[in-house]
Parts: C-alpha cells; structure tokens; sequence
C-alpha cells in the first residue's frame, strides 16, 4: 500500500484497502471556521445531535471574515463561539489568538502524522505536509462528522510526483507546486491523493511542504502528501517541547502522543508518476481564471497590477515574509502599487516584528494586515475594484473570487510579489 | 434521490464551473437557500436566477464545482430551482456536498455532447436515465456506487447519521 492508504486501512480498522473502496473511517481532528460552522451547527441541531462526539478532536478557527467585517460576518462568528462554549471545545480560536486554520492547526500541535483529518475548507489537504490524510468536506459533512466521529471515504487512486534537483535561485516552493499543477492539470488529479517525494521534497522545510500540498486541490486532488521524516519529526517534538494553550494535552487515539510514521511500501501502486528536475522550474505565475493556467514570469512580464498581497494559507508563512523581504531590500513600493502583507498567525506577525521585517515592510511603503483570510476569498482588506488587476501569493484566481467579477489575479510566490511590489509591472526577480 | 422524473429546460456551461462564480463568498456570509438562490451562477451568467424555472436543468463540462468546500454552492443552485445537474465531471468536495443535501448530480459525458443551451430534457434519478425531449437522443448517467445509493436511499447522510444517534442513545 502507499501512504494515503495505509493511512485509511488505518482508520478503517482493516488491513488493506485498495482505491476504489468505500470505507467508514475514524477521524483524528475535524477542522471548522467561522464561514462554514454556522450552517453545520444548525444541521447538527436539526438532526437532533447534543454532544460532540469528542471535542478533543475538533478545531474551530476564525480566519476568513475577521476581524468581522460586518455584521453578517460577526454573527457567523458568535454562532461558532457560542457552540465552541456548549460544546466545551478547548481548540477555539478567538481573532488575536487566531490566524489561517491551515497554520493554526499544524503550528498548535493540532495535526500530526499519520492522523486522518477532515475539515469543512478545501485547503484542508495541506496537512499531507506532516504526512497527515487530510482532506476538505462539506458542511453537513462536518455536522456528521461532529456527531459520531467518523466519514465515509472513497480510497483514491494515487498520483506520484517525484521532485528531483535543487532550486535556482529565486524559485521556491510555490513556483514548483505551480509548476505542478500547469503539468498535471487543474483536475489532472481529480479524487486522487498526490505523494510529493524525491530529494527535492526531503530537503524542504515545513513551511515550503505546507506551500506546495496546500495547492493538491488545485489539480482536483482529495489530499496532497509527504512522507514523514526527520524534518516532521523535528516540527512536531518543537511543538510539544513548547507546547500552547490550544496543544492537545495527551496523545490521541492512534499513534499516540507524536504520530505515526508511515511510508509508502516499495511495490505501492501509482495511476501516475510525473518526474519534475528543479532546474526546469522557472518562477512561475499563473494567468486568471485558473491556477493551472502557469507560465514562466517571462511570458507574462509587461502586465501592470495595481494590487500586490503577499499572505493566504499558501504562502503566509515565516519563510514567505523573508523571501519577500530579501528582494524588497530598502527600496520603496512603487507609486501605483498596493503591497499587503497578511502574516498567517499572530505569532508569524510576532516574528515580523522580531526580525526587523515589519519595520522593513512599512518603510517601503506596504501594509501588515491581521491575520485573515481576508483578500484571499474576496471578503476583505484588499478587495479589487472593476478592471482592477492583482498578483497575489494565494492559491486561485477563479472569476470573482477577489473582488469585481472584472478585476483579475495573477497567482505566484512571494518572490515574484515582491519584486511586481516594486516596479508595477509582473516583474522577474531575478532581473532586478 | 427520490424515484420523481424530473424535467425542465437546460441552462449549458463549460468547463471547470468553480465555486466562486457559482456562489461568490461575498454572499457566503448567508448559507440560507433564499438568500444565495438570487445570487446563483452570478459572476459567470448574470442571467441565470432571474431565467431559471422550477425543475430546471444545469449541463456542464468537466469539473464542475472546483474550488471552495462551501455548501453554500449547491444550496444556491437547488435553491434557484434547478433540479439536478449533469456534467461530464464533478469536483469531489461538491460532488460530496450535493449528495448530502439532495441535489441530484449525474456524470454523463455522452449526454452534455448530446443537450443544448435551451432543450427541454428529462431525468430519472432512480435509473439515472437522461432524456433529450427537444432533439431526441437517450442517456443513462453512470450509476452510484451502492454504498452512496446506500446513504442517498436513507435520506442523505444526516438521515444515516440520525439513525446512528439513535441507534446509540437505545
Ligand atoms: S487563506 Fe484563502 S485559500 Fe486559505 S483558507 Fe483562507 S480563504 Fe481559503
């Protein structure tokens, strides 16, 4: 078996399971945010459910329209904080001590390896970065999920992508996920789980992982997944040697307290391989309306933008503000340009701060929003007006998604933002 | 899915239909069928909710529903009043998501090459039988595999679920 199924066998309670197979599965953690509880709660109620069936296994963050944006927003947040309290959640995620789920969780010691993990946000594969199984669902999914702890699953085919070579300078993880994707189609993966492997892969750090399983989805997967190693072993013992208030106290069910470590058996069926060498990958940026859409910068470097957002579950990270902060030196934000800078937690800001790169970032002329999804689903802090055009560092660039219907986005990695931040136009790092 | 024939007039899309021009979150802060149903397939045909009648019928390409996890787009689209949608693909969140609330969804490539913008078209979600009223031609959509027939026959999944519940607390 691969690990996405190992994984499920797991879970299952069975000793194999092949693709194809319908399994009821126990879950580890089920993922909620404020934009998808409140219509879970009321089936939850409606189906005459009362109690959790563990609200250890539970997350709800507020991430997408906080701080409320208005009043719709701030009623679906106190739908989810009032449930959080019958339900005595300890994973509640209050704004100022929340941030993008996708960081939350990993970052609290909420996911780990091996686990199977369900959340009502189709990013929610972003977790196979810790060698996780963890796929997006419904609302009345999670509702279900919420009351017996379990989901149907169907075991999905498995896209191997061996990622071989060392990045060029100025290319990153989001330039090779992109790279990926433009490869293997924006459904080239539909129902199936994507194992990112080679020495490429193995060399990466937690925070580029995150950048590229974030993106599975963005080629129709059910889940993107690394195999566990010493860099995950390092993230996850970090974690619990520094536990937070929200770390779960005690191991869970399966695989106790650190995960478990799987990995692929030697003779594991693939329905398909691709082989990436970095030294093709270019930076890339993808063209609206959608993230397969992929071109090296080149192709597309006299497009003006007037909108630049460096931030979302994809690349709102640590490593993301660096690499952008490199390339914007001391130089200032070109006249005609909005630069937003969404660190994905509060304590990410906490690093901006510490680092010296807030400092940086507001002398050159661009703005720290709170931790949100904000802009990134078109809710707010940086929505586009009619015929506005922007690059941001998210993961689509569906029509309408960031504002007018007739506003455009281009898609890239903090590399590419941050060098666009400068001149005004889609820019190629490497040529500043 | 209930055994009822539906039929009605087609509304025909392309390819990866994604779920912000099916419901753009801007109105997402609502998951109330009457609320999204005005807004339903606003930012790809401005059209479509004032147009769409009772019973009528979605036709896509591949992919359809790519994108967000929000429920919010099927409800949208039922809610507006179509009765089913057939495609020749569906991302697997929405194809999740319409199965759990009752939205009947058929995989049928040969039938989207054979309906046009327009046609009148009936559909037996029993059989999974797809017929083009208009210009003729006869489909049958690729049947469910028996464990969802198993939870669709049961009411969805919070039907399935209630019985659990139930099935604990005795
Ligand atoms: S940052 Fe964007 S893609 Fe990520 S969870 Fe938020 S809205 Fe979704």
């Amino acid at each position: 078996m691969n690990l996405a199924e190992k994984i499920l066998a797991i879970h299952a309670g069975r000793d194999t399971v092949k693709p194809g197979d319908m399994v009821m599965a126990k879950l580890d953690m089920i993922l909620g945010t404020d934009v998808t509880v409140p219509l879970s709660v009321e089936v939850f109620r409606n189906m005459g459910a009362e109690k959790v069936f563990d609200p250890n296994k539970m997350a709800l963050v507020n991430d997408h329209f906080v701080p409320a944006k208005d009043v719709k927003a701030a009623t679906l947040s106190l739908t989810m904080r009032e449930f959080a309290r019958d339900m005595k959640v300890p994973a509640y995620f209050e704004v100022g001590r929340s941030g993008i789920c996708h960081s939350i969780l990993p970052d609290n010691g909420l996911v780990r390896p091996g686990d199977l993990v369900v959340g009502a946000d189709s990013h929610t594969c972003t977790y196979g970065a810790l060698g996780a199984f963890s796929t997006g669902i419904g609302s009345t999914d999670m509702a279900c999920a919420w009351a017996i702890g379990e989901l149907w699953f169907r075991v999905p085919e498995s896209t191997k992508v061996i990622v071989e070579g060392e990045f060029t300078p100025m290319v990153g993880p989001k330039d090779l996920i992109l790279y990926i994707i433009n490869k293997l189609g924006v459904e080239g993966a539909r129902y199936q789980a994507i194992e990112f492997c080679g020495c490429a892969i193995e060399d990466m750090s937690m925070d580029g992982r995150i950048t590229v399983c974030n993106m599975a989805i963005e080629a129709g997967a059910k889940t993107g997944l690394i195999t566990p190693d010493r860099i995950t072993r390092d993230f996850i013992e970090n974690i619990y040697a520094n536990p937070t208030p929200y770390t779960p106290k005690r191991g869970r069910d399966i695989g106790g307290e650190y995960g478990l470590y799987l990995e692929s058996d030697c003779d594991a069926q693939y329905s398909q391989v691709l082989e990436v060498d970095l030294k093709d990958v270019e930076p890339q940026v993808s063209i609206p309306y959608l993230p397969s859409n992929t071109k090296p910068v080149g192709e597309v470097s006299d497009v003006a933008i007037h909108q630049v957002v460096i931030g979302s579950c994809t690349n709102g990270r640590i490593e993301d503000f660096r690499a952008a902060a490199k390339i914007l030196g001391d130089k200032p934000v070109h006249p005609d340009v909005r630069l937003i800078m969404i660190p994905a937690t509060p304590q990410i800001t906490e690093a901006l701060i510490e680092e010296g790169l807030a400092t940086q970032f507001l002398r050159a002329g661009a703005i720290i929003s709170p931790p949100t999804c904000g802009p990134c689903i078109g809710g707010h802090m940086g929505i586009l007006a009619k015929g506005e055009v922007g690059l941001f560092t998210t993961n689509r660039n569906f029509r309408g998604r960031n504002g007018h219907p007739e506003s455009q986005v281009y898609l890239a990695g903090p590399e590419v933002a941050a060098a666009t931040a400068l001149t005004g136009r889609i820019s190629d790092p490497r040529e500043l | 899915m209930g055994n009822k024939l539906l039929f009605g007039r087609v509304f025909k899309y392309g390819d990866s239909i994604d779920t912000d021009v099916i419901i753009p979150a801007r109105y997402c802060t609502s998951f109330h069928a009457e609320e999204l149903a005005p807004h339903a397939l606003e930012d790809l045909d401005a059209t479509f909710a004032s147009r769409v009648q009772q019973g009528d019928i979605v036709v896509a390409g591949h992919n359809f529903g790519c994108g967000s996890s929000r429920e919010n787009a099927p409800i949208a689209i039922k809610g507006a009043g179509a009765s089913c949608v057939i495609a020749r693909s569906f991302a697997r969140i929405f194809y999740r998501n319409s199965i759990n609330i009752g939205l009947p969804i058929l995989i049928a490539p040969e039938a989207v090459d054979g309906i046009e913008d327009g046609d009148e078209v009936e559909v037996d979600p029993a059989t999974g039988v797809i017929e083009n009223k208009t210009r003729g031609g006869k489909w049958t959509a690729d049947a469910f595999p028996p464990e969802i027939r198993n939870i669709m026959d049961n009411g969805g999944l919070v039907g399935y679920v209630k019985r659990r519940l139930a099935g604990m607390n005795t």
